[in-house]
């Protein structure tokens, strides 16, 4: 069981439960729906951009507690936050939840996904919404997919 | 004291004893599964998606390859000679199993799916025609969905969908509804759906279909390894199952088709071994089987499916059934024990598995939380996506179960599940 706490933390079981920002904005710049065709799930991203700030972010969807939490961490993570920090922050969450690097200072919340990478199998739900995200901010129409 | 008092009632049996089976000795002779897994004795429960192999598979190709390989059909050596008679030993063996009338009607593909692709490219490739109609159930595998799709697709065909009750079962009038349109070339649906563990009415559903002189498919990679197959008592047009769900290797897949059907079917794929003469004017396809095995096939694997289907004929398919039917009706007992626990799939007629959603908890965690308590279960769509839509949930977990499986191991899914309300509560 501790080391299933070191994956479902608190913080992820919590924002599972009660996901942040999970809701439809109406008056979105960008939009983009991302899918993991390994399990069907599904999650509509939604920012609304002005002056190159992600002024609000929301999502909405169906997934798994990584894939929730981790979604809904990153509009916490995003909101706010210049487009052009957008791949930084990827980048490092991508590396923090692959990989056994010390988590970078500027991640935050979002490195409580860390225990991701002990299950090789689930960095596709940590990462699905990042993918939506980055989709959404390349105007790309299609649902973007994590294989 | 009479008789029968003399007899422990099901449920005080020793957990790893059944009625018919002993489970020591079978469960001995997989060497997989006397592994841990995380630490903890490895529950095997993803027998639907695949299932181990017993020493008797493993070894019969270990000795293929260590012992006669070679290639085959064309060989005058003894190696390619021994080769030879070890692969359509093994055909006959599938023969056997299936009680078809010749072996000229069992063909080696590589799976199930490449059977179904077979018969929707030659069968239905020279057969339907625009306008024409394909009948399935919603409870197919993507399988037996895409290859029709396909098909569809090519030659401007429709295809039609019999749907199901809640329950899982089909609803047998919709389906007769669907054949009676007049324009329907084909009806294939699944003997024991893998997301729903339904066991179909196939017989009645041939009967119905030939009534209107339509051929039918059976999809059985499920249904093979757990009830007792007759294709001639079914009177079916084409039986297909893949071997690695029927304790066989990976690799090898069967397809069963009426002597006549095949015959007047064009070959699926030409190359080695499917001809007779070649020229470059012309080319003569050679006879059932060889017709549509073009290429060298996977010979060790092949023999490897014959050494399954001997061990599997040896403990019996009604000894198999019935100890899989009480692990059935335990597991759903224990399972239903857990609150927020919803079986998904309880046909009357149902078969080895239980497919489950478990309230606040999606199925990809349970799946994460039950590996590292050794216990390994499927969790996803089971590549029936249309089945989840019917349902309205994105995934299940699902514990399928074969012959080695024990209470014991129902014990150890259902404790772990507990463990995962636990955590999320």
């Amino acid at each position: 069981m501790s080391d299933l706490r070191d994956l479902y933390q608190e913080v992820i079981l919590d924002h599972n439960k009660r996901p942040r920002n999970f809701r439809i904005l109406p008056q979105s710049t960008h939009k983009a729906d991302g899918v993991n065709p390994l399990c069907g799930d599904r999650i509509s991203v939604y920012l609304d951009v002005e002056d190159g700030v992600i002024k609000d972010i929301a999502f909405q969807g169906a997934g798994c507690a990584i894939s929730s939490a981790s979604a809904s961490l990153m509009t916490e993570a995003l909101k706010g936050k210049p487009v052009a920090e957008v791949e930084h922050l990827f980048e490092a969450f991508h590396n923090v939840v692959t990989t056994d690097c010390e988590c970078p200072r500027g991640l935050g919340k979002l490195s409580v996904l860390a225990g991701v990478r002990e299950y090789p199998s689930r960095v596709k739900c940590a990462t699905l919404a990042w993918h939506a995200v980055r989709a959404a901010l390349e105007r790309h129409t299609e649902p973007v997919a994590t294989e | 004291m009479n008789a029968m008092s003399a007899l422990p009632a099901l449920s005080t049996l020793p957990p790893t004893r059944s009625a018919d089976l002993d489970l020591v000795r079978i469960r001995a002779e997989f060497p997989i599964l006397r592994q841990k897994i995380h630490g903890k004795p490895l529950v095997y429960l993803d027998n639907a998606a695949s299932v181990q192999k017993p020493r008797a598979v493993i070894d019969a190709i270990g000795e293929c390859y260590g012992g006669y390989y070679a290639n085959i059909h064309r060989g005058v050596h003894l190696l390619s000679e021994r080769s030879t008679v070890a692969y359509e030993g093994a055909r006959e063996k599938a023969r056997a199993f299936l009680n078809a009338a010749s072996v000229q009607e069992i063909i080696f593909t590589r799976n199930t799916t490449e059977s179904i692709n077979l018969v929707a490219s030659s069968f239905g490739g020279s057969v339907v025609k625009a306008g024409d109609q394909i009948v399935i159930t919603g409870m197919e595998h993507h399988s037996n969905i895409v290859p029709w799709q396909l098909l569809c697709e090519r030659t401007g065909a429709v295809l039609k969908v019999a749907p199901f009750t809640d329950a899982g079962e089909l609803i047998l009038e919709e389906y007769e509804r669907l054949l009676d349109s007049g324009r329907v070339k084909l009806a294939a649906f699944v003997h024991l759906s893998n997301a729903l563990g339904t066991i179909n009415p196939v017989k009645p559903m041939i009967d119905l279909a030939h009534a209107r002189g339509i051929p039918v498919l059976v999809d059985g990679a499920q249904s093979v390894p757990h009830l007792a197959v007759d294709v001639q008592a079914l009177d079916c047009d084409f039986y297909a199952f893949s071997s690695h769900k029927i304790y066989g290797p990976s690799g090898v897949g069967v397809l069963y088709g009426k002597q006549a059907l095949l015959e007047a079917m064009p070959p699926y794929q030409g190359g080695g071994d499917m001809i007779r003469l070649v020229t470059f004017e012309k080319t003569e396809y050679a006879d059932l089987p060889n017709k549509f095995e073009a290429g060298t096939p996977s010979i060790a694997e092949v023999i490897g499916l014959g050494a399954a289907l001997d061990w599997l004929t040896a403990i019996g398919l009604d000894a198999v059934a019935a100890h899989e039917h009480e692990l059935l009706e335990y597991a759903t007992a224990r399972l239903q024990e857990i609150p927020g626990l919803n079986i998904m799939g309880t046909a009357r007629d149902k078969a080895a598995l239980a497919a489950f959603t478990l309230q606040g908890v999606h199925p990809h965690d349970i799946g994460t939380i039950l590996d590292r308590e050794g216990v390994a279960i499927r969790a996803g769509h089971h590549c029936a996506q249309p089945v989840m839509q019917r349902y309205g949930v994105p995934a299940t977990a699902r514990a399928s179960f074969a012959v080695y499986n024990t209470r014991d191991e129902v014990d150890a899914l259902v404790k772990s599940l507990w463990k995962v309300k636990e955590l999320f509560e």
